[in-house]
């Protein structure tokens, strides 16, 4: 098994100092969301929970992507290293896609009273994908480890990021026959200092989910390093 | 031997075997029946014949699951899959004939379950036999390929409705809208391009999944 | 709850989501600790022997 890192023994991992990045973005984005960013008119406080919703739900969109990209790579160039990168950035996806979950829940709540809203497109997508990669894990962890299982987990991560906007557009249709709803929301309009606060929000939770996909690697790494180890000593 | 010629003979292989065994198409068919007199009492008082519409595709969605779990049985319980992957023929041919031979099975099942589901729950019109066809399609190419993924795991009859359902739901969007709405085009449309996008997939990964 | 509450709530849950997986590197981190003084100790055993 080939213990493949990029970096070795003699140089320095990036991951702390993306970790620091991080700390300082998000920090600022939080400054910037509470401080600095203007109270919306129309929906007062609660607006404020964008600021990290929308960042967080694209950044899981962005580690699906990337995990279906590294999928792609495994099967083109089957180099074995693709496989952990695929699962790992598919992990940080679902923890991302989670917290979207969560704090779109908190938000329908704030906002029209209502835990869960399925006049919400993005949060329907966001079970549908919830669903889709819990049952990556479900199958990847069913599967015995090696090539068979790369495989498959890569063709897998292929279909979910072609799942997401065909189950978008389904969404869309079924707004028509599922019961109209009563709540529509207009996008909010975003002044430039709320927009300003936005990008940076953003940048932060890509940079945050950047630093905790490498950290996530370098764990899985070392684990096998340390598997190595062990069966190379007994 | 050319491509389709060889996705024939595997489809025939499998439309023999199951003549022959005749233990797939009976389960299928009865289950669906079933399926649908359950949903008769599961339905409240008063609920509406649209409610009933939708709870059709619920019907075919859980057969058709029923049946996947049981596509690649004759090629496992025979080892037969290595086998076919060794053979001359093009890995996406074994996904093809796999496929249309499953599709055969639903359809012969649908054939039975809109006459049925007329009969308990009112009518079925031409957009809506028009959704089952195109919906089928769809079922058939995604559910052969993920019950060849199944087929690797341990857990396999557990894993393969979990894999299913969340790729199913598009396609049940999609057949509900064309039963039940104003403009069934827009419905059909869409489950004919998830059937060329998916389908085109399928084709083109399906040797990755068999393969080491 | 009013509407300051739940724009708490939500960062909140996203502050405690972090909170929980640097809990997991930790335990991580103290696992792979145990592992590596094991294995140093059966290397050293490896060395004596040799």
């Amino acid at each position: 098994m080939s213990t493949s890192s990029p970096s070795s023994s003699t140089s320095k991992s990036a991951v702390p100092a993306l970790a620091a990045l991080a700390a300082a973005l998000v920090g600022i984005a939080i400054a910037f969301a509470f401080y600095v960013a203007p109270e919306d008119a129309d929906q007062g406080i609660s607006q404020r929970i964008f600021y990290f919703h929308v960042p967080i739900a694209l950044t899981a969109y962005a580690c699906f992507a990337w995990g279906a990209v590294k999928g792609l790579l495994l099967l083109w160039r089957k180099d074995e290293r693709y496989d952990l990168e695929s699962y790992v950035a598919i992990h940080q996806g679902t923890i991302f896609g989670s917290l979207t979950l969560l704090t779109g829940s908190i938000w329908a709540k704030a906002s029209w009273g209502h835990w869960w809203l399925w006049s919400e497109n993005q949060l329907v997508l966001f079970l549908v994908l919830f669903l889709f990669y819990s049952a990556y894990f479900m199958l990847r962890f069913s599967i015995e480890e090696g090539p068979r299982r790369a495989n498959i987990s890569a063709v897998y991560a292929l279909f979910g990021v072609v799942l997401i906007p065909v189950s978008f557009l389904a969404i869309r249709l079924a707004e028509n026959i599922i019961h109209p709803t009563v709540f529509t929301r207009d996008g909010p309009q975003m002044s430039g200092v709320m927009f300003l606060t936005f990008c940076i929000a953003w940048l932060a939770m890509s940079v945050l989910a950047y630093a905790l996909y490498r950290l996530e690697l370098l764990g899985k790494r070392l684990d096998s390093n340390l598997r190595e180890l062990r069966e190379l000593l007994t | 031997m050319s491509y389709l010629g060889d996705v024939a003979t595997l489809a025939r292989k499998d439309l023999r075997l199951e003549l022959r065994a005749r233990d797939t198409l009976p389960a299928m068919l009865l289950f669906v029946v079933s399926t649908l007199v359950v949903f008769h009492f599961a339905l409240p008082e008063g609920a509406d014949e649209v409610a009933a519409q939708g709870l059709l595709w619920v019907a075919l969605v859980f057969t058709a699951l029923l049946g996947l779990a049981r596509a690649w049985a004759p090629e496992r319980e025979s080892g037969a899959l290595e086998g076919l992957v060794l053979a001359p023929c093009d890995r996406s041919a074994i996904w093809l004939g796999k496929a249309a031979a499953v599709f055969a099975f639903l359809s012969s099942v649908e054939l039975v379950a809109l006459p049925a589901f007329a009969l308990f729950f009112g009518s079925v019109d031409a957009a809506t036999v028009a959704g089952v066809v195109l919906a089928s399609i769809g079922i058939c190419a995604v559910g052969t390929l993920l019950a060849a993924m199944a087929a690797a795991s341990r857990t396999r009859e557990l894993v393969l409705p979990l894999l299913f359902l969340p790729l199913a739901i598009p396609l049940v969007v999609g057949g509900v809208g064309a039963s039940v709405s104003s403009e069934p085009a827009r419905y059909l449309a869409f489950l004919a391009l998830y059937d060329a996008i998916f389908s085109i997939l399928c084709w083109a990964s399906f040797e990755y999944v068999v393969s080491e | 709850m009013s509407q300051g509450e739940y724009v708490a709530a939500a960062y909140g849950v996203v502050f405690v989501a972090l909170l929980v997986y640097v809990a997991i590197i930790a335990a991580k981190l103290a696992r792979l600790e145990r592992e590596t003084a094991e294995l140093a100790e059966l290397a050293r055993t490896r060395h004596a022997d040799v």
